[in-house]
Order: C-alpha cells, then sequence, then structure tokens
C-alpha cells in the first residue's frame, strides 16, 4: 500500500480508500488544511515578508555606508586601510592602518586575558561545581553582561586605571622595563587597560557560551571516563576536546564582541592615533573609538566621508566574525545533537 | 548587555518557562508606564508656545552658556535654550551645514570656512584664557613655563621634567626626573586652535609641522574629549601637562602654570589677566558680517611688550549665526525672534554670570560692535531686534 | 611520587585554578556595583528623581528628565522593535521548513552581534541627515539593535510549545494561522515577554549610538524631531566634567540605571532558569 503524505495539498491524489486510523485522520487534517489554504498562505507570506526585514536592514545598512563613505573612498581608495595619518587639519589625508590594528591588538589581548579565564569559568561551573551552585554563580557571571558599556568606562577610569597604573604598571616597568613591551610612560589607562577591560566584557559571553558546549556534551562520555579512572580534571580535558567546536563559536563571538565595544574603549584607551604604540602601557586608538570621538566634530565632508568609512570598515569585519562564529556554533550543535541521539 | 542566543540552542526539550515570572513583569511595564505618564504630563503642563533654541560648539565657553540656559529660562520660561558641547570645530560644522540655529567656536571661521557659511555674523560673547594645568606631584600651582618651552614639550623635544630649559625657568624648584606626559585634545576644538595659534606664534617649528587648527597632527601626547577629558586625562595621570580653558583647571583642583609673556613677565591665568590681555589686544574689530579669520587676542599680544599683567594664550569665544535667518529649516519668525533677544541678552545681562564662572564680561567696545552685530540680523527681510 | 599522586596534584590545582577564574571574573562585578553604589547613593533623594538636570554649580537638579528621555526613547524604539521582532519570530519558529527562514535566523543572529556604534553611523546617515538630531534617530538605531534579540526571544519561546498544542487545535479544525496567533502565542507570552523585557534593559544601557544621532539635551521631551535627555549620555558626560556637582548627578545617574537594569534581568533570569530535577 502506498503511504498517504499528510502536509499539504499532495495529500488525497490516491483514490485508494483510507484503511487505517492514521490515514482517517491524516485524510481529514489535510482536507482541514485545503479549506483554510488561502487564509494560512496569506498569513505565512506576510510573517515572511516582515522576517525578510533583517535582509533589508543589513543591505541598507551597507548601501548608506557605502554611499556615505564615496568621498572617502574615491579619494585614498585602497590606500585608507594601509595609510597611517591621520591629518584632518593640514593635508587632510585620512589612513585606518593603526585604528584597525588597535581594534585588532586590543581584541586579541581581550581574547589571550578572557579566553581562558572564561573556559576556567565553564568549567569550574559545568565540570567540578554540583548543580545548584553553577547554577547560582552562572548567573552572577551572566550579570556583568547586563552592565552598560558606559559604566565599565567609569569604573575604568575611577578604580581599574588607578590600581592597574600603582599595583601593576609600575612595578611591572619598574621591574621589567627594558624589554620594549614593558617600557614607560607609563599612563595608567592605554592598551593593555582597554585589553583587561574588553576581556571581562567578553567574559559572560564566552563562558557562558562553553559552559552550555560543555553541558551539551553527553554524560556517557563522563561516565566512561569516570568508569577508567580518571579525575574531574581528565575527564573535564575530554569534554573540552569534545566540545571543541562550541568553544571555538564562543571564543568567536566573544571576538565579535570585543570589536565593536565603543565607550568603555574609548574612556581608557588614552585614544592616540599612532601606528603603533610603545609599550603596552601607551595610548592607542581603535575603529570605534574614533567615530565616537570624532564623528559629531568633522568639519568637512571629507572627514565624515573618512568616519563613515571607518564604520564600514568596523562593519565589514564584525559582519565577518559573527558569521563566523554563528557558523561555528551551529557546525557545532548539530555535531554534538548528531552524535547524542545515538 | 549582550544577549547571546546559541546559548538557548542547548535548551533541553520540555523545558517550561516558570510561572512566577507573570508578576514582577507586570508590575515593572506597569510601574513604567505610570511613570511615563507622569512625565509626559509634567512635560505638558510647560507653556504650549515653547521655543527651543539649539546650539552646538566649543566646550570652551560650555559651562557659561549652560549657566545661561537656565537663567534665561528662568525669565523666559517659554524659551529653551540647548546646547551640545562637541568642539568648536563641530561647531563650525553644524552651522555650515544649518543644523543648529547657532553655534559657538573659539576659533573664528577661516576664509574659506566663512565663504562656505556665507552670511555669516561673529558675535564676541565672552574672553577666556587657556591654563596650562598639570600634575606633578609636590609642584603645586605657580611653575614657571614660557613660550618656547611650552612649544618644545608639546613637540616632545623636551621629554623629561627636569630638562634644563624647564628648571632655569623655576630655580626654586625640584623638578623630578619623569617622563613628561603630554595630554592634548582627541576631538576639534577652538582651545586647541587658540593654543597652538600661540605656539605657531612662537615656534617656527610648531607653525611648519604642526600649524594652527581646531583639529592638529599632534606628535606626541594622549588625547582626551573636550575639556572635561583633558582635565580628567591629566588629574589621573602623574607626571602630566595639558592644556585647558581655565575654569575647568579650577573647578578640578588642578594646578596651573604662570606662562611668560611678551612684556617678560610670568603671569597667571586670572579674570584680570585676562582682562588686561583683552584691554591690551589692539583689535580693531571688524564689522560682525564681514571676515574675522584674523582677528586674534594672541597675535595682537605676542609682539606688544608694553602688555603688563596680560596673560598671553587669551581668546574671544564666538557665536556663530546667520544674518538672515530663513535659511535655516524650520525656522519662524518667533523662534528668530526669541533667538534674537537670548543673544542680546547673552551680551548684556548675561555678562554678569561671567566673573563667577571666571569668564571675562565683555568690554565696552566689543559690547558696542555686537549691539550692531545683533542688529542686522533678519528674518524675511524684516530686522529683528528692533528697541 | 607515583603517578597517581602526580595526576591527584594536577586534577587540584587544576580545579583550584578554575575556580581562581571564577573568581577573577566576580571580582570587577562587585567592584563596579561597590562603586556605583557607594558614590552615587548619597546623591539619591525625592529631588534627584523629580528634578531636571540642573546647570553648572547649580544646588539641586536631578535625573528626572534623563529618566524620563531614556523611558521615552526606549519606548519608541519598541514601538518600531518589538512589532517588527514579534511577527520574524513567529515566522522562524512556526514556518522553520520554509527555505528561507535558515538565511533568516542566520542573518539575525549575525546583526544581534553588532557594534552599536555603526548602528549608529546608520541611523544619523539616515534619519539625523533629514531631520537632524532627534529622538526619533536614535529610537531608530536602538530599535535595529533590538529586532535580533526579540526575535530570537520569541522564536524560542514559542518553539518551546509542545506540538501536541498545536495539533490539538489543528484537529479541532482551527486553521493554522489561527493556531498560531490564538493558540501558540498565548503559549508562549510569558517567555516572550521576558525576551522583550531583556531587549529593552540592552537598549536602554546602549550610549555609543546616542552619540551620533542625539547629544545632551538639558530639558524635558520637546518634540520628536528634537533630541531628549537620556540617562547613559548624561552619564558619561557629566563624569568627566570638571564640575562636583555634575559629577555627583553621574554617579547618582549610573546608580539609578544599573538599578533598572540589573533589576530587570535579575528578575527575569532568576525567574526563567530551567529547572534541574
Amino acid at each position: 500500500m502506498k503511504p498517504l503524505e499528510v502536509e499539504g495539498k499532495q495529500s488525497m491524489k490516491t483514490t485508494r480508500k483510507p484503511s487505517t486510523f492514521i490515514d482517517n485522520f491524516s485524510v481529514r487534517i489535510s482536507k482541514i488544511l485545503k479549506k483554510f489554504s488561502k487564509g494560512d498562505n496569506l498569513f505565512k507570506l506576510l510573517t515572511a515578508v516582515v522576517a525578510s526585514s533583517i535582509f533589508i536592514i543589513l543591505g541598507l545598512m551597507v548601501y548608506e555606508l557605502t554611499i556615505q563613505s564615496q568621498l572617502s573612498i574615491q579619494r585614498f581608495g585602497i590606500e585608507f586601510f594601509v595609510g597611517t595619518k591621520w591629518d584632518p587639519a593640514i593635508s587632510q589625508v585620512f589612513g585606518a592602518l593603526p585604528l584597525i590594528l588597535g581594534t585588532l591588538a586590543t581584541s586579541a589581548i581581550a581574547l589571550l586575558i578572557g579566553v581562558p579565564v572564561s573556559l576556567g569559568i565553564g568549567l569550574a561551573l559545568s565540570e567540578f561545581s554540583p548543580k545548584r551552585f553553577g547554577f547560582a554563580v552562572s548567573f552572577l557571571v551572566e550579570l556583568l553582561a547586563a552592565i552598560p558599556s558606559v559604566i565599565y568606562g567609569l569604573w575604568g577610569i575611577f578604580t581599574l586605571i588607578p590600581f592597574l597604573r600603582n599595583n601593576v604598571y609600575l612595578p611591572l616597568e619598574a621591574m621589567f622595563g627594558f624589554i620594549p613591551l614593558f617600557s614607560g610612560p607609563v599612563y595608567g589607562g592605554g592598551v593593555l587597560t582597554a585589553g583587561i577591560v574588553l576581556a571581562i566584557m567578553i567574559i559572560p559571553t564566552v563562558s557562558a557560551v562553553s559552559r552550555d558546549a560543555f553541558s551539551a556534551v553527553p554524560d556517557t562520555q563522563r561516565e566512561a571516563m569516570i568508569s577508567l579512572g580518571a579525575t574531574k580534571w581528565e575527564t573535564a580535558k575530554t569534554v573540552m576536546s569534545y566540545a571543541r567546536t562550541g568553544v571555538i563559536g564562543a571564543i568567536i563571538l566573544g571576538l565579535g564582541r570585543a570589536v565593536g565595544e565603543t565607550m568603555a574603549v574609548t574612556m581608557v584607551i588614552g585614544n592616540k592615533f599612532q601606528l603603533l604604540p610603545a609599550s603596552l602601557f601607551d595610548a592607542w586608538y581603535t575603529m570605534s573609538a574614533i567615530i565616537a570621538n570624532e564623528f559629531t566634530e568633522a568639519t568637512y565632508d571629507l572627514y565624515v566621508s573618512a568616519l563613515i568609512e571607518v564604520g564600514l570598515a568596523l562593519f565589514f569585519i564584525a559582519l565577518i566574525i559573527n558569521i563566523l562564529a554563528r557558523l561555528v556554533v551551529w557546525r557545532s550543535l548539530r555535531l554534538v545533537r548528531g552524535i547524542a541521539r545515538e | 548587555m549582550y544577549i547571546d542566543f546559541s546559548t538557548s540552542i542547548y535548551l533541553k526539550e520540555g523545558e517550561k518557562m516558570n510561572r512566577k515570572i507573570l508578576i514582577p513583569i507586570v508590575a515593572i511595564v506597569a510601574i513604567a508606564i505610570i511613570a511615563m505618564g507622569v512625565f509626559a504630563y509634567q512635560s505638558l503642563s510647560t507653556p504650549t508656545q515653547t521655543i527651543t533654541l539649539n546650539g552646538a560648539g566649543a566646550s570652551f565657553p560650555f559651562p557659561l552658556i549652560d549657566k545661561w540656559a537656565a537663567e534665561y529660562h528662568k525669565i523666559k520660561s517659554n524659551i529653551q535654550v540647548n546646547y551640545q558641547s562637541i568642539g568648536s570645530g563641530g561647531g563650525i560644522r553644524q552651522h555650515t551645514e544649518k543644523t543648529v540655529q547657532f553655534a559657538a567656536s573659539d576659533a573664528p571661521l577661516t576664509e574659506q570656512q566663512f565663504a562656505n557659511a556665507t552670511n555669516s555674523l561673529h558675535i564676541p560673547m565672552t574672553i577666556g584664557g587657556v591654563a596650562i594645568t598639570y600634575n606633578v606631584p609636590g609642584i603645586p600651582t605657580g611653575l614657571k613655563f614660557s613660550g618656547e618651552v611650552l612649544a618644545e614639550i608639546f613637540l616632545g623635544n623636551i621629554p623629561k621634567w627636569n630638562d634644563p630649559k624647564l628648571a632655569e625657568l623655576n630655580p626654586s624648584v625640584t623638578l623630578p626626573d619623569q617622563n613628561i606626559v603630554v595630554v592634548h585634545r582627541s576631538d576639534g576644538s577652538g582651545t586647541t586652535y587658540i593654543f597652538t595659534n600661540y605656539l605657531s606664534d612662537i615656534s617656527t617649528q610648531w607653525k611648519t609641522t604642526v600649524g594652527k587648527s581646531t583639529s592638529v597632527n599632534w606628535p606626541v601626547g594622549i588625547g582626551g574629549k573636550g575639556n572635561e577629558g583633558v582635565a580628567g586625562a591629566v588629574s589621573q595621570n602623574p607626571y602630566s601637562i595639558g592644556y585647558v580653558e581655565f575654569i575647568y583647571a579650577k573647578k578640578n583642583n588642578l594646578p596651573w602654570g604662570f606662562v611668560k609673556n611678551s612684556a617678560g613677565e610670568y603671569v597667571e591665568p586670572s579674570l584680570d589677566s585676562f582682562s588686561k590681555a583683552a584691554s591690551f589686544a589692539a583689535v580693531t574689530l571688524p564689522r560682525g558680517d564681514q571676515s574675522w579669520s584674523a582677528v586674534s587676542i594672541v597675535d595682537s599680544l605676542v609682539n606688544n611688550a608694553q602688555a603688563t599683567g596680560a596673560y598671553p594664550i587669551t581668546s574671544f569665544s564666538y557665536f556663530l549665526v546667520y544674518k538672515e535667518l530663513n535659511v535655516l529649516p524650520n525656522m519662524n519668525k518667533d523662534t528668530a525672534q526669541a533667538l534674537v533677544d537670548f543673544l542680546w541678552w547673552t551680551i548684556h545681562d548675561g555678562q554678569n554670570y561671567s566673573a563667577d564662572l571666571v569668564y571675562v564680561p565683555l568690554p565696552q567696545e566689543v559690547r558696542t560692535n555686537n549691539e550692531a552685530t545683533v542688529r542686522m540680523i533678519s528674518f524675511n527681510g524684516e530686522q529683528l531686534y528692533k528697541s | 611520587m607515583d603517578h597517581y599522586t602526580v595526576r591527584k596534584i594536577i586534577d587540584r590545582s587544576m580545579r583550584i585554578l578554575a575556580y581562581f577564574a571564577l573568581i577573577v571574573a566576580l571580582i570587577p562585578l562587585f567592584s563596579i556595583l561597590g562603586e556605583v553604589i557607594l558614590k552615587g547613593a548619597s546623591s539619591i533623594n525625592i529631588n534627584f528623581l523629580t528634578q531636571p538636570s540642573p546647570t553648572v554649580g547649580e544646588a539641586g537638579g536631578g535625573v528626572a528628565n534623563a529618566i524620563q528621555g531614556t523611558l521615552i526613547t526606549v519606548g519608541l524604539a519598541s514601538l518600531i522593535g518589538v512589532p517588527l521582532g514579534l511577527v520574524s519570530g513567529i515566522f522562524l519558529s512556526e514556518y522553520s521548513e520554509a527555505k528561507i527562514s535558515s538565511p533568516i535566523r542566520f542573518f539575525n543572529d549575525v546583526l544581534s552581534g553588532f557594534p552599536s556604534i555603526v548602528v549608529g553611523i546608520f541611523g544619523y546617515a539616515l534619519i539625523v541627515r533629514a531631520i537632524g538630531f532627534s529622538v526619533t534617530a536614535t529610537a531608530f538605531a536602538l530599535a535595529i539593535i533590538m529586532i535580533p534579540i526579540v526575535t530570537r526571544t520569541t522564536e524560542e519561546a514559542m518553539k518551546l510549545v509542545p506540538a501536541t498544542v498545536r495539533e490539538a487545535a489543528i484537529a479541532l479544525g482551527v486553521p493554522r494561522w489561527r493556531t498560531i496567533v490564538s493558540v501558540v502565542l498565548s503559549g508562549a507570552k510569558k517567555g516572550i515577554a521576558t525576551g522583550i523585557l531583556l531587549a529593552l534593559a540592552r537598549i536602554a544601557g546602549e550610549s555609543a549610538p546616542l552619540l551620533v544621532t542625539m547629544g545632551y539635551w538639558r530639558w524635558w521631551f520637546g518634540g520628536l524631531n528634537q533630541p531628549v535627555a537620556s540617562l547613559t549620555l548624561n552619564i558619561y558626560i557629566f563624569a568627566i566634567s570638571p564640575f562636583e556637582n555634575w559629577q555627583a548627578l553621574a554617579w547618582g545617574s549610573a546608580l539609578v540605571l544599573v538599578m533598572l537594569i540589573l533589576g530587570i534581568n535579575i528578575i527575569v533570569r532568576a525567574a526563567t532558569r530551567e529547572k534541574y530535577k
């Protein structure tokens, strides 16, 4: 007997008499669906159109940003992204390389510091703690994500910078000042401070996603390890390797957040346009910080256009990072779920 | 707050949402709605003919203009003046693009800018000075600087506090063997314009390599946003030096330096020394509707050996408005009239608030010139200030 | 030392390190909260909450207009963001078999991680260029930030409604669209409400887009084509000013803002925690 299809309008093509209860049921459903298909189609269409607005938004953004950067694109071309001079006053030349480097460097520092900490938290909460404890504490960690960026900046200026300068940077400079990376002058703010603040800001994201990636690893794996006499740490290592694509996705998500962060960074980084900082304690600049600082004050069209082009560059960097992140996270989801079903 | 939803993918099947959430949600929403209602009601009770005057520009006179906005509102409760402190550069741009009704700048329009913003009027509304502020533990107000030394410091040619050039000006002070942390503006600023005007006059190297403008390519130093940002950066970084409009040093309890003027004296910034600077400045003011690009108290003082007691880094701060107000979008007769009335008030009664905030009240010659300028303002051809 | 002891030591040390990481993450949280509470508490009184911004050196004054402004901005943004997000979420959850739903979901997630300053510039380019700095431009930018969040939470909430409910409705002859609207939506409404609240909390804390779409405003709400006062921007502007009364105001505002946002977050998250068996 040919199985009858339940979905949509294709049912009932066959004239065979339904003989099972399920067949009966499906026949009635399809009859009903046929009757109301017009309303359904309309609804589906409407909601689809609204949902597709996301494409319109993204497309419009690319369009607007590109159009508004025309002046700058035409004047500087590719040179914009390798140019190292930002001189609105005399020569009216703009180059974004130092900004790109600054953004990437602060984000890299954020990852270097934030990822180990986040993984530690993820493990502590999913592998090493009883469920209740993990539950309550992870809630606290997630609160870190709720604090507005400008408050991170405030805290950075009034608490973190004095603390770091007096207790960390000056001693470091005293001891290791001969290494260029740790040489003075020590401002308190600067690249390393910005990296630290960013690290704190990405910890909730990376740790939450990692923790969930770890939780998604089936208990059978853990049980197998334990039955072989593994310690908690050894089990955790296996879990981490099992969940590694999820962790990578978490890291990339954290990177995406770090790259786009504006207020907290601009309040602690020193806002100095230079190709490379003299040391970790030196000031620098990022793409988002320069936009926040100079946008309302750009005195002429080319200046505005250059800043918008920086925004466009930031847009694409964030786009690529986020796409990568989602691809990896989605892939890991499918992998883990697929295996878990066994 | 960053919400990430990959986590929810991992929700196990059959998880349900907690019921208890309903009550707090309803409570919060209800409170918010009630609060909005109360506030909306309150805002509705302001007179319906509220006229808003939007201005933007220099952070230099921001405290004064904000004071004016508040005080004027007490006199004319239907007029709200809102001023955004975004830097002189931004003020000039918004004025050129006609997105504000009045702008403020410490730098007069350059020839090019004046040509772009045709029929602009300059109305100097106050006089202030740029203080050199620093943060050297153990050294209070009173460190002496000459123009040449300042130029060298900001060029990066004098990297340390105990450099002989600075030490010889200050024989009785022990200067520390520390690097100087230079702080400058990161935004487009009239304060920068005034300061670089001064440095360009003093130092040829400065003039040719950095120049005078609202936004320059600083050879050294870190950037702070607004006078506030520079003051903040100086107060938080030991061994730093920066330039700010005087009141920002005073209010932040930052020490300030004494600067050598062209009469050879070391003068500290104060109401008195700014006034003297303004009075010695043999500035023949142009007519309000002419180009003011050559007007500079700094320039006129730099070679004046008779300017005793004058502080060399002093400047006007200008309102920029259009002569014919109908070029502004959304302008009508009432708003135009309100603007003119406000401007007139600022250059007369408003000046009474200057001294408290350490701005110099306008000398009579400037007031007279301004009165003529304000009388030039018209709407649809009709002169607005009549009495 | 035999191998087992070494392994035990490593195990113990790694676990300690992991907890240490936890402490490292929690220290900033308590430090920030502590500082905001300490510095802000002294400013808060009835006056503070009901008076508008004072000027330099003026006694009194408060953040009432900033609270109003924040509420209005957030409210306006929700007017655009919530319906769009809601409908998109409905589509994604109910019609996930459609070919287009995968790309939509994907780009939705991509947009949710976006730098807010870029969205702000977009708002500037589109709206400020046309009508000037205004609460409309800000609401527009914030709505764009809000949509992905609402979409996602709506989708998740609706997915949680068990299939049996849908099937029962269909079996009773309710058309599919009607099922979705009446049955599934009402079943998911708590989840949807929490998602909306979280999105509101998120955009209430945004400040970067406001820099380029609005700017400082010292008065009460004055019209949709004017800016409006905002808690976040005021914090930024007042805190770095050299005037004591403004600095106190900044910290007070910070406390109000943090209480508001964390309050919403705590309530929402506490109430929707996954139950452990």
